[in-house]
């Protein structure tokens, strides 16, 4: 039963980014992604990653699509000032894609590893096992990481900030 | 949620690679045929979140919680990457009153 589950959530996110790619509003656009990310927070509380559902959840759809909506709104756009390729490039496009799509697929058979997912371990997504894991090993890395969000931080304030000098 | 997550062995390692590659090819389209630069930071956003959705599973698949780990940094990481790139994107249409990127196409020489 609960395999039709993955197969139902796995057909609603592809839809789903699909529709990201083809709505002709972008506000529409970030709705769906943001129907999208909720579909695989449902993927990591199937695979039992519960520390990355919640993250995934409230960073990914409660930070970086607010961040999204918010240029948006901020920039005021419109169906009417939607930009669009020529059909040519639409389908050339589309026609690259489905090549990479073939040829991924096409090595995966070749490769033919289909051994079902088991969960060995319970516990494995769980935040007392990816904590001893983050604060043993990648202990290093999760303080770069932090940097690497401070430099983002002043960066982002520093790009977006009207240069009062020159005007 | 314990009884659900005990019955997902069902469900092939093959059957989530091929999910995430066709998600991953839905955002290698959408940047090849939008012109509009957030969409193309949203479909960046889906190959993203294809890629974290794999490592996850082959995290579960070989009972090893780095791969988890290695999701939470790529998700630190696009939470940079999207403050920065849409800090430019603000900044490019305060300068030319379009996100469209064909005006940015001087950039290439």
């Amino acid at each position: 039963m609960s395999t039709q589950v993955f197969y139902f959530v796995a057909t609603l996110s592809i839809i789903f980014s699909l529709m990201v790619i083809f709505a002709k509003n972008p506000i529409h656009s970030v709705l769906y992604l943001i129907l999208t990310f909720f579909t695989f927070t449902v993927h990591y509380v199937l695979l039992n990653a519960q520390f990355l559902a919640v993250v995934n959840f409230i960073v990914y759809m409660g930070a970086i699509m607010v961040l999204f909506l918010f240029v948006l709104m901020l920039l005021n756009l419109n169906k009417e000032t939607e930009p669009s390729k020529s059909p040519l490039i639409k389908i050339v496009g589309v026609i690259a894609g489905g090549c990479l799509i073939v040829t991924l697929i096409g090595s995966l058979k070749a490769a033919s590893i289909s051994s079902p997912l088991i969960l060995k371990n319970p516990g494995l997504g769980l935040v007392e096992n990816l904590g001893k894991e983050l604060f043993g090993p990648f202990l290093l890395p999760f303080e770069l990481s932090s940097l690497l969000l401070l430099a983002a931080m002043v960066g982002a304030v520093l790009l977006s900030k009207r240069d009062e000098v020159e005007a | 949620m314990e009884n659900l997550t005990t019955q997902m062995a069902g469900v092939p390692l093959n059957h989530y690679i091929y999910l995430s590659a066709i998600i991953f090819t839905i955002g290698v389209i959408g940047v090849l045929t939008r012109r509009n630069a957030i969409v193309i930071f949203m479909s960046v956003e889906l190959m993203l979140n294809a890629v974290n959705l794999l490592l996850t599973a082959f995290s579960v698949h070989s009972n090893d919680p780095s791969g988890q780990v290695f999701v939470f940094f790529i998700m630190a990481l696009a939470a940079a990457e999207v403050a920065v790139g849409l800090a430019i994107i603000v900044m490019v249409y305060r300068n030319t009153k379009s996100i469209d990127i064909n005006v940015l196409n001087r950039l290439k020489w």
